[in-house]
Order: structure tokens, then sequence, then C-alpha cells
């Protein structure tokens, strides 16, 4: 994989500060570096519950995320978007790789601590409803996390009456409610409050708008990049949703089938999408314009099982110009450590031997 | 032309011991045939409530269903339970958002086409499976004859779209109602099923009411579109027009909030507030609490449909009415 002369380390976007103890590695180390990250499950059957096979939900993913930075993850069902949320918050223990946070390995002898990597970063997941507990008025729930981590209690109730008011609740009027009492988008802000709570650097949202009405949707992406920038927060946004996943990302991440297929700074990734998948999904987004509709679907059927994903690349059942090589062979991403816009692409490599190989 | 379906002042309450919550508030409108109408609306507007109660599905104990719906020149509120099941595959059918739960998950999928061919036309369960085989290649299908012999769970989500809408259109309705049949599938799986439903409309001719949340989904499919709020229709018009110069406060905030390509330096526009709850509405016009150009006049009285131009009704008292209003 060759690759034009990667640029000096762009410095990192606006909102990152230095004025944060816990920042060990300053402004130039990543927050976040993930290397190799696998999770293969096992499904077991037969009269014995032998292990018949696996899916290969995360199958060697890397990449980094910088201080500040919105790195936004796309993909459809199935393509391990979420598995690596988990992974990234070790709600799941990853079966290899290594997770460099701000220059400590996590989970290693003389690394950080996974208590420790969950005061830094928090998750706020899909479903705002089974994420909160129902017993507990919605302000108990925000302070939780701090009260566990030993702050006492009159504090705790403090803190989450004043979060409830960043996340533009009332604590007076919402603060003493239980989570049915409150709306979808309420709900969602209450999570936002409650991931806040530990002032953590790293915020994981793992479809954290998806379930939310257009309206309700739109005013929490607003109450994100507000949050984000006087917080001096960094963002990893997963999304289905193509549209939002543009506008609040600053370098954004194809996966397809368990696989980085293409990582890169957003506008260059929606503007001059490199692999085959990526122009697809771009493609398959409705027109919202009804005198241009989409007459052809970009490619047809569904993404395929990842339990015995297609050999080589792993696009290649679907992709338009798939030659016998992409069978075969496997394309590499490279190292997007300096933030470049990389496909793993036969296409994008001249010396692979793709016919439709980019000339240098 | 006979209108397809005419609904007039439809009205359906929910009804239990300790309250009655109007989910459907006097909606009104008609379709001729060969229309696809959108409703659009968010979650708890009335959109589902109202396809169901199309079709009589609404629990009948627990709901009450008010005023007119003419189907295919027969009354829908006036059948019994023979003319219903007549009524449901032959003349109306449905699809849903999750084929998973429409298929019975212990019956080979083709058997369960076969059954309801067999069932509405009289014929052999032969001659149903035989139809069935034609139904999968008209979805495009492919291996269909294979795939007649998978049980539900063996199926993609798309394949398992394409085979609900195979069973749907059995019985060759006149109309389809469509609810939300593409939210849960993938973007590349999405735009395959929008576009068959769009090609089998126009070889069939048939009548659509396809109800979304996606604005998108909307603009790809709809001749018209309803958007619906609070259990109102506030405003109808052909898809261009409504997507482009909406006349409700409403429509303009739902498509300015919507994420397409909007710059990123900037906060996306949004609608204050959300949704009322159905159980306390506001008096007069349900938005006007939300509303950036609400008088002193909106919560006075519900406002009435006023037709601007010819196809187009808005309920707003903001809409000048140059016209009567074709439907009330």
């Amino acid at each position: 994989m060759s690759m034009s002369a990667s640029p000096a380390i762009p410095p990192p976007p606006l909102p990152w500060r230095d004025n944060d103890p816990r920042d060990r590695g300053g402004p130039q180390q990543p927050l976040l570096i993930v290397r190799g990250f696998k999770k293969h499950f096992p499904i077991r059957g037969g009269l014995l519950g032998r292990t018949v096979a696996h899916v290969r939900a995360v199958d060697g993913v890397s990449f980094h995320v910088r201080k500040g930075e919105t790195l936004g993850i796309v993909g459809e069902s199935g393509c391990g978007k979420s598995t690596v949320a988990r992974l990234l918050m070790r709600l799941m223990q990853p079966d290899a790789g290594e997770q460099i946070f701000d220059g400590d390995s996590v989970g290693s002898e003389g690394g950080l601590s996974v208590a420790e990597l969950r005061r830094q970063a928090q998750m706020v997941f899909q479903d705002s409803a089974s994420s909160l507990n129902p017993r507990m008025p919605v302000q108990g729930s925000v302070a939780f996390g701090p009260m566990a981590f030993g702050m006492p209690k009159a504090e705790a109730m403090a803190l989450a009456r004043e979060l409830l008011t960043k996340v533009g609740l009332n604590p007076a009027l919402f603060g003493g409610r239980y989570p049915h009492e409150l709306s979808g988008g309420q709900k969602q802000r209450v999570n936002i409050a409650r991931a806040l709570a530990l002032k953590p650097r790293m915020v994981i949202l793992d479809e954290a708008v998806s379930a939310l009405d257009k309206s309700v949707e739109a005013q929490v992406l607003n109450l994100l990049q507000t949050l984000k920038r006087e917080l001096s927060l960094t963002y990893v946004f997963i999304s289905h949703d193509l549209g939002v996943v543009r506008w609040i990302s600053d370098r954004v991440m194809v996966m397809y089938l368990g696989e980085v297929v293409e990582i890169g700074p957003a506008d260059q990734l929606y503007n001059a999408p490199k692999h085959p998948y990526t122009r697809a999904l771009l493609a398959s987004r409705p027109a919202m314009d009804p005198d241009h509709r989409r007459e052809e679907a970009p490619v047809s059927g569904d993404p395929p099982n990842p339990v015995n994903p297609p050999s080589g690349c792993r696009f290649h059942t679907r992709c338009p110009f798939a030659e016998p090589l992409c069978a075969s062979r496997a394309p590499s991403l490279g190292d997007s450590e300096g933030g470049a816009h990389l496909a793993a692409c036969h296409m994008q490599d001249p010396d692979s031997g793709h016919s439709q190989a980019r000339l240098q | 032309m006979q209108p397809l379906v005419e609904v007039e002042d439809l009205s359906v309450d929910f009804v239990t011991r300790e309250s009655r919550v109007r989910a459907v508030n006097g909606v009104s409108f008609s379709m001729m045939p060969g229309e696809v109408m959108c409703m659009l609306g968010e979650s708890g507007s009335g959109k589902s409530v109202t396809m169901r109660a199309l079709m009589r599905l609404l629990p009948p104990k627990r709901s009450e269903i008010g005023g007119r719906i003419r189907i295919a020149g027969q009354d829908v509120l006036a059948m019994d339970d023979r003319a219903l099941r007549r009524m449901r595959g032959g003349v109306v059918s449905m699809i849903f958002q999750e084929p998973m739960t429409a298929f019975d998950p212990v019956v080979r999928v083709g058997d369960q086409i076969a059954e309801v061919v067999a069932q509405h036309r009289g014929v052999s369960r032969r001659e149903g499976l035989r139809r069935a085989l034609e139904l999968f290649d008209l979805v495009r299908i492919p291996s269909a004859e294979r795939r007649l012999q998978a049980y539900p769970h063996e199926l993609s989500g798309g394949l398992r779209q394409r085979a609900m809408i195979a069973l749907a259109l059995s019985c060759e309705p006149k109309l389809l109602l469509a609810d939300e049949p593409t939210t849960a599938l993938d973007a590349t799986v999405q735009i395959q099923v929008l576009i068959l439903l769009r090609s089998l409309q126009r070889e069939l001719g048939m009548s659509v009411v396809f109800v979304t949340h996606d604005l998108g989904v909307a603009a790809e499919i709809a001749d018209r579109v309803a958007i619906m709020y609070a259990g109102r229709i506030v405003e109808t018009g052909s898809v261009r027009e409504v997507l482009r110069s909406p006349l409700h406060p409403y429509t303009s905030g739902l498509l300015g909030s919507t994420v397409h390509d909007q710059p990123r330096d900037r906060a996306l526009e949004t609608i204050p507030g959300a949704p009322p709850d159905m159980r306390a509405l506001p008096p007069g016009c349900s938005f006007a609490p939300r509303c950036p150009q609400a008088l002193g006049e909106c919560a006075s009285g519900p406002p009435p449909a006023v037709s601007p131009a010819p196809g187009r009704v808005a309920r707003c008292l903001r809409v000048a009415a140059p016209q009567q209003p074709e439907y009330a």
C-alpha cells in the first residue's frame, strides 16, 4: 500500500485546552489509539454445545482519536460498530489488540486500570429507557456514578442537579421524576448528564440520537456540540445515519463486516469517497428531491453474514469493480495515524494488480 | 374518476377505565386510484393509528372509531366480520416495519403465502404455491424456489421485507398500506426496497399509503404528502410543493431540523420543546406552544383547514385563504 507523503500532524481541533491535569501526553498524543482490535463470538451448537463457528464481529480494527476531535463511525447492521464501542469501554474483553488511552495501555500491567478508564471515558447508549434505572429518580441515576467512586451523597446530588441544568432540564422540575415520566429526548438528555457526571474526557455515543424524533434529534445534536466545546470533550460518535455523522464528525471511519474499509476527514470522505462501499453507502441515501429520484440501487442484496465473511476483500461479493484478485487477497488500509484519507481497496494501490488500480 | 379512498373527519379514541385519549382527531383525505400518499410525522402523531383504522385493525373493545371511511365504494366502519375478512388482503393489505413479527415463525414463508391465496381465491394449495413463486419473482427474490422453503428467520432483513411485500400483494389489493416498511433496513437495502415498491406500484397501478418519519423516503416515493402532528393533518400537498415551499410552521421546522449536509460549523435549526402529551392537548392549535410564529388567536380554537392553492391544504391561521377548502 503506497501513500502520498504523509503531512505533518495537524494541531488538535479548537476545543481542546491544555489545562486538564489528567492530560499526560500533551496535545500531540492521541487520546485514544486502538491497534488490531479483534472480537469473535463463538456459536455453540450440537448436543455437547461445542463451538461450531465464530461470528467475526470485529476483525482487526485500528484507529486513533485525537484530543478534542469527534470520530464518527458508520456502517450497516452487523458491521461491528457497536462491538467496537463496547470493547472501548471494556464492557467486553477484546480477543486481541491493544488500546492506548492518552499514552497508557489499558488493562495491562503498569498501564491504566479498567476502573480508571471508565472515569475518563463514558458511554451513551441508543435505548434511553433501558439505560436508566426505572426505580430511581433520574437525579439519583446521574449521581450514582460519582457516589460509586466515593463522592459524598450531598455533593453528588448537587453535581447531578448542576448537570441536569447543563443538559437543559430544570432539576427542580425533572430531577425527582422517574424515567417513565420523561419523553425520549428528555431521557437521552439525562443519559448524557449521567455520562458527564464522572467528568470524562471522552464520551462514546452509540446511536445516541437514532431513536429520537427528527425535531428532538436536532436539539440533542446541538446540545452535544455545545457540551463538547464547554467541557473540552472528545467524542466517538457511532451511527448508521450518514447525514448526522457528517454534521458532527471531524473524521469518519466506515466499517463493513468487522473491518475498517475507509477512514478520513469528514468532508474529504463525503465529497470524494475512495472505497466502492462508501460510495454505495452515500449513493443509497434518499435524494431529498422528488425530481431526482434514485432510479437504480447502487448495490444489490443484503450485507453478508459476519459468521463466514467472504474471503479476500469482504465487499467483493457486492462490489461492481470486483476482480478475481479481490476474492483471494485482502486489501490493507495502511497507517492512518497521520489523519490521512485511506481506503482498504485494491484499486487504491497501484501495485495491487487490479486493472483499475489508481496510478499515482 | 371516483376516489378509491375517502376519509372524512376520522377520529380514534383509546379508552381505558381511567382515561380516554384521542389519538386521531378529525383526519380527512381522499385518494385517487394509483396515487401514492406519504403520511409524515413524528412518533405519536397518529399516522400508524390512522392506517390501522383504515383496515379496522385496532382492538375493538379498547378503541372507538368515529367519522367515515369509504374504500372502493364500501363503508369500512359498517362492515361485519365476514366483509372485513374479505376486504383485508383482498382490497386492502398492509406491510409493517418489522417483517419478523408479521410472519408466523414456524411456518415456511411459501406456505404462508399459499394459505392466503387459497383462502381468498378458493384455489388448491398447489395452485397457491405456484402463485407464491410468481410473487417471489415479482418482488425479485433471487433463487425464489429455494426461498419459498425457508422459514422467516432464515431470510435476511431485506429478503424478509420482500417476502412480506409478496404476501401483501398475493391477492392483488387495490390499496397497499405501508407502515414504515424501510425504517428497520440498512441504508443500502432501504433504497432497494423503495425502488422495488415504486416499480411495483407503477406496474400494478395500486394506491399506496406510506407512513414514514423520514422526509428523504417521502421524497423518493410519494406523489402527495400529508404532514401529521398531534393527531391532525396539518398540511397536505404534492411532495414537490410541500418540500420546497412548506406552508405550516411545523413542516418548515421539520425540514430545517432534518440533518442533510448542513454546514458543520453552525448549529442545526430546531423546533423547541417536545410533541404534546395527547392526554392534555393545548387548546387551539396543538403546535402553537412550540411555534416561533404563534399569535394570540392560535390558542383560541383549532385552526380551520384553508387551501391557498389547488391541491394544498394547511391548518394554520397565518396561511391566507383565497379559496374555499376542497375538503374540511
